[in-house]
């Protein structure tokens, strides 16, 4: 099924933190959406980032990511800045901040993860493109490889992202709420991708919604409220008292053991 | 046709190439109304080059304008950005304001200067072979020619080398940032070769109408194609078709050429849009129709697989039953028979084993919503092409 993953090369002398965020804070016109976060992210977990609407948890990824500066504080992927480490990284955006309607393929949006590795002028060739098409059938989409992405369903739209991701062949990935209006198939397709990069090695940072799923999916857990409230393994954190204090009302989870 | 002529048709669909290339990502960026504002904006800028040099084919004058056109572009975001007022609201302020600045310009020193405002808005193509270019007492054809040649060089070489780039950074911002592509780089490079394009058309289609080229085609392609690269040759292939046609349209009428061309613009965009194969007015009503016929039919044949008994299954009240007007019944039925779903026997009317057939994977497929599941089933309606 899941083909071996070649690990990029990662500084050995980093230790095992994937990512180190200190003191980060960022603010829209002036208002702080995120206040001090300090985090350190063990390279190897599937961790889900929760939190209520509003708790900055899509701009805590895009700061990481670079796409939005900080006002203060900073990150390093495994001890260096983002912009050097960039091809360790691969990022999977909300589904809803792109137009479905671009006049692509679903292979076109998979090869654009190939891109980053490329650099600025040079072309996709032949060996890109095997990538992206090994890539398409690893999340099941290669029948669909040459339909136009508007005429793809939520789910196999989400899928199309996921394999861009894939075909980076990063270290780290980050994805923004891949749950988000995917049926319950898809939902588990992901859900198994994600659980097998976890074993190949690799570090997985999800933004995610839906607090029932999280000690099934993930093994590690970061809860944001504009500021940190907690992080750390679920197993010993994710409990009604964090909850609580994340979500603002007192919360009780029903986990189904 | 005189050498005139083909110079004036070589200057307009060069200028249309020029101006389809950027159009095509304008488009998809959705900043068509930034295009107008550069178009308008720019103004001022060709104002003072020209006052500066005295030629209105000047590079200086070019840059200028470009400068001014770059400075739409910051001072819209800078207002938009305050949250105070939206983004068209913000193109509607800078615009104008710095348009009337250049036609007050013109105004004041409109006695001693080649420039009035009817030639800025309008343009003269008629006129574009007058202004040669004569290098060393050799004729080398009309300076216009030259001008938006160099232009379309440029464009076409940023367009080949960072195509790549251009495209991931349109289509996913979030994405090209984080590769290394900074979107704000690809964004302010395509308002410079949209500015400099527009400078370039001014002279022969005057700033209302290099609106059109740029943005009509692209408009008329994307109705057309699903590819980038399709889409960015058929933008091409309608502004070069518009510029000649419109042309010979303007001969005909004797009539300002630019007015012409932006006329077969318009028209090439109605005709695709009535008539384009998917997307335009006349499939999506076909289809539509088709769609209510065919939802018709899996009712009526739902209808009978649920019906064992006969009453139920009875020609004539089958019309009351579904409650349908006698004219969709009758499509209906006949359909059903052409298809071979269904057999009408003393008119009691069953199932047939392919409409049973039929019926079950249909209703499968609504209930799953699983594409494999109808992939042989989508030739023949248009229910299940999504």
């Amino acid at each position: 099924m899941m083909k071996e993953i070649v690990n990029n090369e990662i500084p050995a002398s980093a230790g095992n933190i994937a990512v180190q965020v200190d003191d980060l804070t960022v603010a829209y016109n002036y208002k702080p959406v995120l206040w001090d976060i300090d985090l350190e992210i063990p390279e190897g977990v599937l961790m889900a980032i929760v939190g209520p609407n509003g708790a900055g948890k899509s701009t805590l990824i895009k700061s990481i990511l670079g796409i939005l500066k900080p006002i203060a504080g900073s990150v390093s992927i495994y001890g260096k800045p983002y912009d050097e480490q960039r091809k360790l990284v691969a990022y999977v955006p909300q589904k809803g901040s792109v137009d479905w309607d671009f006049p692509t393929t679903a292979l076109d949006v998979v090869m654009m993860g190939t891109y980053g590795s490329l650099g600025w002028i040079k072309r996709p060739r032949q060996k890109e493109k095997k990538a992206a098409l090994e890539a398409l059938e690893k999340v099941g989409m290669l029948p669909f490889k040459n339909r136009q992405i508007s005429q793809l369903s939520g789910g196999q739209q989400q899928r199309i992202f996921l394999a861009r991701a894939l075909v980076q062949n990063a270290a780290i990935y980050f994805m923004d709420e891949p749950f988000q209006g995917v049926d319950a198939t898809t939902e588990i397709a992901i859900i198994n991708i994600l659980k097998e990069l976890r074993k190949a090695g690799k570090t997985v940072i999800v933004v995610h919604h839906d607090l029932q799923t999280v000690p099934e999916y993930f093994d590690w857990v970061t809860f944001l409220n504009v500021k940190k409230i907690a992080t750390g393994p679920v197993k010993d954190i994710f409990n009604d008292d964090n909850l609580t204090k994340t979500y603002g009302i007192n919360y009780k989870v029903s986990i189904q053991e | 046709m005189n050498s005139a002529q083909i110079e004036i048709q070589l200057i307009a669909s060069l200028v249309a190439i020029a101006c389809a290339i950027p159009g095509t990502f304008l488009v998809l960026r959705k900043m068509a109304m930034i295009s107008d504002a550069i178009s308008h904006s720019i103004l001022p800028g060709i104002v003072i080059g020209f006052f500066i040099t005295h030629d209105l084919n000047s590079p200086v004058l070019i840059l200028l304008a470009a400068l001014t056109g770059i400075i739409t572009v910051i001072l819209v975001e800078y207002i938009q950005k305050t949250g105070l007022v939206k983004e068209d609201t913000a193109i509607g302020l800078v615009f104008p304001a710095l348009f009337s600045i250049g036609v007050i310009m013109i105004a004041k020193n409109a006695n001693d200067v080649h420039l009035d405002v009817d030639a800025v808005l309008l343009g003269e193509l008629a006129f574009a072979p007058f202004d040669r270019c004569i290098v060393s007492g050799v004729d080398l054809g009309p300076k216009s020619l030259w001008i938006i040649g160099a232009i379309l060089l440029i464009t076409i070489t940023l367009l080949i080398a960072f195509f790549k780039e251009l495209k991931v950074s349109t289509f996913d911002k979030g994405l090209a940032a984080s590769l290394g592509f900074s979107p704000a780089i690809m964004h302010y490079g395509l308002m410079s070769v949209s500015s400099v394009t527009t400078v370039g058309a001014f002279d022969a289609v005057g700033a209302i109408l290099v609106v059109a080229l740029m943005i009509a085609p692209a408009a008329t392609a994307y109705l057309i194609t699903t590819d980038l690269k399709k889409m960015l040759w058929l933008s091409i292939g309608f502004g070069v078709l518009s510029a000649i046609s419109g042309y010979w349209f303007a001969h005909w009428l004797d009539a300002s050429i630019a007015g012409s061309i932006t006329t077969m613009l318009g028209f090439i965009f109605l005709l695709v849009y009535l008539f384009a194969p998917s997307k335009g007015i006349i499939a999506v009503l076909y289809r539509e129709k088709q769609q209510r016929t065919e939802v018709s039919l899996l009712t009526f044949l739902l209808h009978l697989k649920n019906h064992t008994e006969e009453r139920e299954r009875h020609v004539n009240h089958l019309q009351e039953h579904i409650n349908w007007q006698k004219v969709r019944a009758k499509t209906v039925l006949e359909l059903a028979l052409k298809n071979n779903m269904i057999l009408v026997e003393d008119n009691i009317v069953s199932l047939t084993e392919k409409g049973d057939e039929f019926t079950s994977l249909a209703i499968d497929y609504i209930i799953s919503n699983k594409d494999t599941k109808i992939e042989d089933m989508k030739d023949d309606f248009f229910l299940f092409r999504g």
